[in-house]
């Protein structure tokens, strides 16, 4: 089939990858939005996510699924691996980038805790549950007789899902932090955390908060990758990371919905740089639009302070 | 007078040390790992004028060792054809990558902080890619199966093989970079940049050009690594894409961080522990990594300002701290 052929499909598979980045940006736009830190560690999240995922999905396949409703396989999945992201996020802001912070050091000495921090996870999983590829039978879940027909673009059921608990996660998200006192709180702590601080929030719990929820969604997406991709290893979260992050910059960094909107725009991006252009540029594309939009809009699409911090 | 003194006294000591090294070492092994530190060190040296006394934070700093490795792999080797002696390639090598420095400089100068530090990044990867698949349409880099069969250096008429001889060239070339980087702090131009880092406006105001003033450490810490990448590239005697992934970037910058930024001999500290750590903790075969990234953390969370601190940084981050730690 010719390039135009096979766009609408591309599109789809963009469109789909892109909420993925969407997710993974948000765990580093919250971060940067309230320690102006890049949380190195946070593509390691998003692969122990995925682990997680692959466990419970083997688990209750030998167990024949527990007398549970297929249907049931995927939420538990997502809460597992939400749950064990969230917290190992939370325990690495409180050991690793805490003590660093507290003390006013300088802004590069967390970036290298976090570098540290991304080779430690990376090595312990390695170790731990080998260096080889993991397999997810998301065919036992998701036939592949399962999809719809949209004017001739063919989406499977699959891709609904993933879309689907995407958007429903970022819309929850952003219920969360519009909506009520906690996010309220981490509004005004990104805003000026000292101000903050003498207004009565818990700067330190706010900070601990963000981690975990960045972290526990990181981890949702690696589920979804998973399941998406069907296989996993330790150094999958490197280059999603690095595209996440991307994306996060892309919108705006510090901005959870530019986070969203870098996302997609990063996905549909690359699919038209597979369609049109060699596959093997398809990462060079994405790096050329980012570094195009930081030189002639630097604060991203839908940012609007650029980070003063010029002190390294 | 008596500190200074010491210094130099110190300073000899450490290069008599290195001197005698491959006399006293056990095996070849041991040489192996000195040069790679020399080599690395004098990466980290440019790097450092970047980010140490300019500011800049750059995360994308080994494209332009790539570059320099690979400019190097062009004029001297079977690949094109092209077999020119050592001593005319370097300064050619040198020259294309201060170009590149000043090309990858120029779209940075409006941006500050970490918006710098992520294009240097995109940068990096581009660079990373660009070498992985340039052997189409036409064969350029030679992709992912790298540049091989690299000329050796030939200097005053013999060809250089083994690892002390190489020890011995890295280790010259440390102990120029050394000079060289410490005449740039205290010139005019190093003032200027540490002015920038310390206050871009207050800089500018003083009528520092901090424009130029920013290209030049640009170009300058790309000539360091361009000249280290022509060393590898003739060590090695091939290049590979993978030898420029973006981890060897943190890798250089977290030679310079941990020792101390902006401290030559900081910078020195980092290269050894950095390169010698996973080397020490080789017994531990697999566990090395895992080490290697705890002692990061440990490293950061007991010594924030790095091992060993200049004088002229320590004064204000004990008062940011101190800052820090007022109510407010």
């Amino acid at each position: 089939m010719d390039a135009l052929g096979i766009l609408p499909q591309q599109l789809v598979f963009g469109l789909a990858l892109g909420a993925i980045y969407g997710l993974i940006a948000l765990g580093y736009t919250m971060v940067y939005g309230i320690l102006l830190m890049i949380n190195f560690a946070h593509g390691e999240l998003f692969m122990i996510g995925a682990y997680v995922g692959w466990g419970v999905l083997i688990w209750l396949i030998n167990a024949n699924f527990g007398g549970l409703h297929p249907a049931w396989v995927v939420p538990l999945m997502l809460l597992m691996a939400m749950s064990v992201s969230g917290i190992l996020g939370m325990s690495l802001e409180r050991f690793a980038y805490r003590p660093l912070y507290t003390r006013g050091a300088t802004r590069l000495g967390p970036l290298i805790s976090a570098v540290g921090a991304s080779i430690f996870l990376q090595n312990a999983v390695m170790l731990t549950q080998g260096a080889r590829m993991k397999v997810y039978m998301t065919g036992l879940l998701f036939p592949r007789s399962w999809y719809i027909q949209v004017a001739g673009v063919r989406i499977s059921a699959l891709v609904l899902v993933m879309v689907g608990v995407a958007l429903l996660l970022m819309w929850l998200l952003n219920l969360l932090v519009q909506r009520t006192t906690l996010g309220r709180c981490m509004r005004a702590v990104a805003e000026d955390r000292e101000v903050a601080a003498v207004m009565g929030v818990n700067v330190r719990r706010i900070i601990a908060i963000t981690f975990l929820l960045g972290s526990a969604l990181g981890g949702a997406a690696g589920v979804l990758v998973g399941l998406y991709y069907t296989q996993i290893d330790f150094f999958m979260g490197y280059s999603a990371g690095l595209k996440a992050f991307t994306a996060a910059v892309l919108g705006g960094i510090g901005n959870l919905k530019g986070a969203m909107l870098g996302g997609i725009v990063l996905g549909l991006i690359e699919s038209l740089a597979v369609t049109f252009l060699n596959p093997a540029y398809r990462d060079v594309v994405a790096f050329v639009v980012l570094i195009l939009v930081l030189v002639f809009r630097p604060t991203g699409l839908l940012g609007e302070t650029v980070p003063q911090a010029n002190k390294v | 007078m008596q500190a200074e003194r010491r210094r130099i006294v110190l300073g000899l000591a450490l290069a008599v040390t290195a001197f005698g090294l491959p006399l006293v070492a056990p095996n070849d092994y041991v040489i192996g790992v000195a040069a790679r530190i020399c080599l690395y060190a004098t990466l980290a040296l440019g790097l450092n004028v970047v980010v140490g006394f300019a500011g800049l934070l750059d995360i994308g700093y080994v494209a332009f060792f790539g570059i320099g490795s690979y400019l190097y792999a062009f004029l001297a080797s079977p690949h094109f054809g092209l077999h020119l002696p050592f001593l005319l390639a370097l300064p050619l090598v040198v020259l294309g990558t201060a170009l590149f420095g000043i090309l990858i400089g120029a779209p940075t100068l409006r941006l500050g902080g970490d918006y710098l530090a992520i294009v240097t990044l995109g940068f990096g990867e581009i660079t990373y890619l660009l070498l992985l698949n340039l052997d189409r349409p036409v064969n350029i880099t030679n992709g992912p199966s790298g540049i091989i069969d690299i000329d050796p250096p030939r200097l005053f008429g013999h060809a250089m093989t083994g690892n002390t001889s190489y020890y011995y060239l890295f280790l010259v070339v440390l102990g120029l970079a050394l000079i060289a980087a410490n005449r740039l702090q205290h010139s005019r131009i190093g003032w200027a940049w540490q002015a920038i880092r310390e206050d871009e406006l207050a800089a500018r105001a003083m009528g520092i050009n901090t424009t130029v003033a920013k290209l030049q450490a640009f170009a300058i810490g790309a000539s360091f690594a361009g000249f280290a990448g022509a060393l590898l590239a003739s060590w090695q005697r091939s290049v590979f894409p993978e030898n420029f992934l973006f981890t060897e970037s943190i890798n250089v910058l977290a030679m310079v961080i941990i020792g101390g930024m902006g401290s030559l001999a900081g910078v020195i500290l980092g290269a050894v522990v950095i390169v010698a750590l996973p080397e020490v903790f080789r017994e531990l075969q697999a566990y090395r990594l895992l080490v290697f990234g705890l002692m990061l953390m440990v490293l950061m969370i007991f010594r924030p300002q790095g091992i060993l601190v200049p004088r002229s940084r320590a004064a204000p981050a004990a008062r940011d701290a101190a800052e820090a730690k007022q109510p407010g």
